[in-house]
């Protein structure tokens, strides 16, 4: 089958329907090398077998959200874009440092604090869209429960308010891009600032949008919900129905319909172990930094003695 | 043709003991706002030919679409917008006329682009397509080598933008000089640069062709050459390099 991927990620297939089969092998045998002057090839040092970023399968199949979402959009969203992204990003970082890392560990790389390297949206949309993918399910809907619906309580004041959050930023998010729940755990507002008397009350939900490929890992919150808000994740199935607002009506439709609030609730569980854990490490490396215990450190205790008696 | 004169415009009438100033056509808001009264709101331009005439490049469905639904939203909302600016100048609160900004500069950049894309396409048998010729021509043959190479030059920035955006042939009003320039989401043409006059764009958001082309860009940007304008592109250069008393 004939492809060609461009420096957009474009994925040009010979035949309508994008085949899933050919993306399920994880190992591959590098055999690439340089080509010499004389016409030989010089291989690697290592010529290392080495683990392949996949395009990971549906957690469903692809009829299984209609009508919420089309057969021909998972085809196209998943087995077109998402897929283009996964054959980009593995081109662009083999044979460098970032090959066989975790997929985490190259986008925050790649983010290169704010000034993005060009794998990064590649990266970053491999991660969205298989987050996205995962946060949604057939028959979905509903509200959650237990801790998640308690914190979006006293987060939001109702869950209402919260999905009424979730669409403004949706829909206010201008161009390309995503919106989300996200469970902040760091200590303001903003990306790289530190409270310097942190509290519990730092930790806590929040609804944000993100432009084209961004996503809150890069400020340090746990995302716990995303919506891809993209024209092509919406086009197809709500262009045509004469709508004025076809992406308020498909982020409806999202909440109402497809939302797995079990896995956001799964999200939010570890998110916060999470939080408990980089806190209880933060405590031990203040604790590493105090000066060491020595005969030198007077410790003054309470004692009987006279105030009028200090030397 | 200067699209101002393109902007079909409408006109609220607010009550007021002011008599309105200058004729609609030299009514911006940046001038005399404590004297403006009367809103000049904008329009959904036609389009100069029918929805179906581009096929097969660009399908009449997309341009459908695209002209009565996406532009006619970007009018609405920056209607709505300048009369809450024209509220919140009236009222003083320079907060509100702050915040407003960012709508402004999308809705209005939206009808702002799309309102010179659809003067930039012509159907083949009306001269879309047609190589441009005379000053134009040279123009571009000695700022690119070549039309061949400038239109390649614009398909490659097009498939790169990341997201939503729109790929721009721009005129320097001070150097003369042609450019190649991308702007993000609907940021006008100006934004990358106060002198810069778009001779020709192509809108890259996914609405313009996912409809037909799915997210093959590359092939909607190679097409579209065969529906350009050029007759618009060389009466805008014409006039732009001609005027030199601006």
């Amino acid at each position: 089958m004939q492809h060609q991927a461009t420096s957009y990620g474009a994925f040009r297939m010979s035949t309508p329907s994008p085949p899933i089969s050919t993306f399920l092998g994880a190992w591959r045998k590098k055999r690439s090398g340089i080509k010499t002057e004389t016409g030989g090839i010089r291989l690697p040092r290592h010529a290392a077998i080495v683990a392949q970023l996949e395009l990971k399968p549906l957690p469903y199949s692809l009829d299984c959200l209609e009508p919420h979402m089309t057969r021909q959009t998972l085809e196209w969203h998943w087995g077109g874009h998402h897929r283009a992204h996964v054959v980009r990003l593995n081109s662009l970082i083999a044979g460098t440092d970032l090959d066989g890392k975790g997929l985490e560990d190259i986008l925050l790389a790649t983010y290169n604090k704010g000034n993005p390297l060009p794998a990064f949206v590649h990266a970053a949309q491999v991660w969205n869209h298989d987050f996205f993918w995962q946060s949604i399910k057939p028959n979905g809907g509903g509200q959650p429960s237990g801790k998640l619906m308690e914190l979006i309580e006293r987060d939001f004041g109702s869950f209402d308010k919260m999905l009424e959050d979730f669409k403004q930023a949706a829909v206010t998010q201008f161009g390309s891009g995503w919106a989300w729940l996200a469970y902040k755990a760091n200590k303001l507002d903003v990306g790289n600032a530190v409270n310097p008397r942190p509290s519990e009350k730092d930790n806590r939900l929040v609804v944000l949008k993100s432009p084209n490929a961004i996503n809150p890992l890069i400020w340090n919150y746990a995302p716990l919900l995303a919506v891809d808000v993209w024209e092509h994740a919406y086009y197809l199935d709500y262009e045509l129905l004469h709508l004025q607002n076809r992406r308020a009506d498909f982020v409806s439709v999202f909440v109402e319909k497809l939302v797995s609030w079990e896995v956001v609730s799964h999200r939010l569980q570890i998110a916060m172990e999470q939080a408990v854990e980089t806190g209880r490490e933060e405590m031990r490396e203040d604790d590493d930094e105090e000066v060491p215990r020595s005969e030198t450190v007077e410790m003054y205790l309470d004692s009987e003695s006279d105030d009028s008696e200090t030397e | 043709m200067a699209f101002r004169t393109l902007l079909a415009k409408k006109t609220l009438s607010l009550a007021s003991s002011f008599a309105p100033a200058s004729s609609s056509g030299d009514r911006w808001l940046g001038a005399s706002l404590r004297q403006v009264r009367t809103l000049t709101v904008a329009a959904l331009p036609d389009l100069p030919y029918d929805y179906g005439a581009l096929e097969p490049v660009i399908s009449g469905e997309i341009m459908k679409i695209h002209h009565q639904k996406h532009h006619q939203t970007y009018i609405n909302n920056y209607n709505k917008a300048l009369e809450q600016l024209d509220a919140a100048i009236a009222k003083g609160d320079a907060s509100a006329v702050v915040q407003l900004q960012s709508a402004i500069k999308f809705n209005g950049g939206g009808h702002v682009n799309h309102t010179i894309f659809w003067q930039n396409l012509k159907p083949t048998n009306e001269g879309g397509g047609e190589p441009p010729h005379s000053t134009l021509g040279w123009a571009i043959d000695t700022n690119f080598n070549s039309l061949e190479a400038l239109i390649q030059k614009m398909n490659a920035e097009g498939a790169a933008l990341q997201g939503s955006g729109w790929v721009w042939l721009a005129l320097d009003k001070g150097s003369k000089k042609l450019s190649v320039e991308t702007t993000a989401n609907q940021d006008p043409l100006v934004t990358k640069g106060a002198t810069l006059v778009p001779l020709l764009g192509i809108d890259v958001w996914e609405h313009a062709y996912y409809l037909q082309y799915k997210n093959v860009r590359p092939d909607y940007l190679k097409n579209i050459w065969k529906v350009i304008n050029w007759k618009y592109a060389s009466e805008v250069y014409d006039k732009e390099t001609a005027d030199d008393t601006l």
